[in-house]
């Protein structure tokens, strides 16, 4: 089969590769229609998510028809049933999936005794990603093995296209997430940094759980346009102070609820310098990540306010103003999106017609088309936003 | 590559794929061009920093031994950045450090000086690899413009099919998970004290309100 393989830094190849087989009793093989390149795989693609190897195939978002299922997942999926894979993969059964953590599953990392070295305790097996979390191979694929697969599915309907769909697996459960751990109130204004696709969902997340504001902020015009479109205030940080607006927006009071929707490769921008001082630490392994939206969120977050953060970051961040955070008695909340825990309230909200999540698909490709589109999506050429590609 | 592709197969369970063919890399001609002009920006440079008084020697200008390790680290910088996701910053900031290093080369190319073919030689090489620089970093320039492509607005794209009025708030009944909420919805000091004051009352009602 295809699939988009990872082969270093900035080189991802549409290679040939085996056929995944069904190697446990609850696997299943999925014949992907609909993949998507996802920002944290850009992340992948600059080699900063540490532990990628060679040879790992890429894609966390699909799609697509079982064509497979083993002996244990039988029953929980039959042969022809159309899911959405969640990237995160789940046993359903640990403590962490009994309390709905998801993402954070105890048994699913098959890499997790280096995990456990490294965060102190293993994270939950996604696909496509670091051998960190397991290193199981992506989505990014004609086919994909999903392993604990008859928790690890969302069973989704016929006559709804894969387009509407096809981001229930992450983007639009990140950006509710987002939105929901926020603990939005009616009362609130909630501003939202990045208006990339998570961006973008946690916008139209905030506004149906009924925000009195919503602001994003970017410096793209055409991800500024679709966040006005949603019906956010947007403020194009090249050309006026976010924090200035900020505070026009509340009365000089900060906005309640800050989301992270950037994480851990912020803009460089010589108006701001720890931006800077950021990229060339990063550049020489002396800092992980580029933090500066969490620096600008704990300075303008009310007192009292919620930091929610869903934006990914790798490892060491310098330079975050704790004590102001303390002494704000700020919350904050983050992780990996839960995807499952939200994602039968998400069906039936695109079922009912309240969202439609296509609105973000702005490039359409093949497999073979992948290698260039991972150029477009990361140099923000041709507008573009989001890119599905159709095995 | 391939044979590190195949060596980290012994990190992979025997169901997951292997290659079998390789296809065509995201990377373009000028993106593996910067990164062996970084890879010569760090070979260089550890050389300027860690044979400075054996470069002097041979360029005729011993005691500017310090003046060339300096331009050893810089020469590191220039090779760091090319081999980062920065590449076109790091390329044409290899060519700005060409131009110094022909400045100083010229300074050194003096008929006084017993060395005047090395630094000719020097200056020859330096020449050479600037017309390089240029060319890559000119196309790295082109080819990761974010220019490149169509200008789009997207304020089509609302997402809400049934429009922005009847979508708003359509979620302000989900009923968050309690580890998800930032405060227990009515938890204030009277629940805790028995007692009440202004303030807590007026807490109540706003969270009443917002609830």
């Amino acid at each position: 089969m295809r699939a988009l393989v990872w082969h270093g830094k900035e080189d991802v190849r549409c290679d040939t590769v085996t056929d995944p087989e069904i190697e446990d009793p609850r696997d299943a093989i999925v014949k992907v229609t609909s993949c998507a390149i996802c920002g944290s795989d850009l992340h992948l693609f600059h080699n900063f998510i540490p532990a990628m190897l060679p040879g790992d195939i890429l894609g966390h978002e699909m799609m697509g028809e079982v064509v497979e299922v083993g002996s244990e997942a039988k029953g929980s999926l039959n042969k022809g049933d159309r899911v959405v894979v969640p990237f995160t993969i789940i046993c359903g059964e640990c403590e962490q999936c009994r309390r709905g953590n998801f993402s954070v599953c105890q048994r699913t990392n098959r890499k997790k005794e280096l995990a456990d070295k490294v965060f102190g305790h293993a994270t939950a097996g996604l696909f496509g990603y670091t051998h960190l979390t397991g290193g199981y191979p992506g989505g990014q694929a004609e086919y994909v093995r999903v392993p604990f697969a008859d928790t690890t599915h969302i069973k989704v309907p016929d006559g709804i296209s894969d387009e509407r769909l096809l981001f229930l697996g992450d983007i639009f459960p990140t950006g509710w997430q987002a939105a929901v751990q926020a603990d939005i109130k009616p009362t609130d204004t909630v501003a939202i940094w990045g208006c990339g696709p998570v961006g973008q969902m946690a916008i139209r997340s905030a506004l149906l759980l009924g925000a009195r504001q919503v602001v994003a902020i970017d410096y793209l015009p055409e991800r500024l346009s679709m966040a006005e479109a949603a019906g956010a205030i947007t403020i194009n940080f090249l050309e006026e102070s976010v924090i200035e607006r900020l505070n026009d927006l509340t009365g000089g009071e900060g906005p309640e609820k800050c989301i992270d929707a950037v994480g851990m490769e912020a803009h460089i921008n010589l108006g701001q310098p720890d931006s800077v001082i950021d990229r060339v630490k990063q550049m020489t392994m002396m800092e992980n990540d580029r933090p500066h939206v969490l620096r600008e969120m704990i300075y303008v977050c009310r007192p009292a306010g919620v930091i929610s953060i869903v934006g990914v970051y790798s490892g060491l961040v310098d330079k975050i103003p704790f004590g102001m955070a303390m002494n704000k008695g700020l919350t904050f909340r983050m992780g990996q999106c839960h995807v499952n825990r939200w994602t039968d309230d998400l069906l039936a909200r695109i079922e009912d017609g309240q969202i439609d999540p296509s609105f973000v698909v702005t490039h359409t490709g093949t497999l073979e088309e992948g290698p260039e589109l991972y150029k477009t999506f990361r140099d923000k050429q041709d507008s573009c936003i989001k890119v599905v590609l159709k095995p | 590559m391939l044979s590190l592709t195949t060596a980290s197969d012994i990190a992979r369970s025997p169901g997951d794929p292997k290659i079998v063919a390789t296809g065509p890399s995201s990377r373009g001609a000028s993106d593996r061009a910067a990164i062996g002009l970084g890879w010569f920006s760090l070979a260089l440079g550890m050389t300027e920093l860690l044979a400075a008084s054996r470069l002097t020697r041979a360029l005729g200008v011993e005691g500017h031994e310090t003046l060339v390790r300096a331009m050893g680290v810089r020469e590191i910088a220039h090779g760091i950045t090319s081999l980062s996701p920065d590449k076109k910053v790091g390329v044409w900031s290899r060519v700005a450090g060409d131009a110094l290093d022909i400045a100083g080369l010229l300074l050194a190319y003096r008929d006084d000086n017993p060395k005047k073919t090395n630094v000719g030689i020097a200056l020859a090489s330096v020449l050479a690899v600037t017309l390089a620089d240029i060319a890559t970093a000119q196309a790295l320039t082109v080819r990761h413009s974010p220019s490149r492509g169509e200008k789009r607005n997207y304020s089509d794209r609302s997402g809400w099919p049934r429009g922005f009025e009847n979508s708003r708030g359509a979620a302000a009944d989900f009923e968050k998970p309690g580890d998800m909420r930032a405060a227990p919805a009515a938890a204030n000091a009277s629940q805790v004290t028995g007692r009440t004051s202004p303030a807590t009352e007026e807490f109540s009602r706003t969270l009443e309100a917002a609830e």
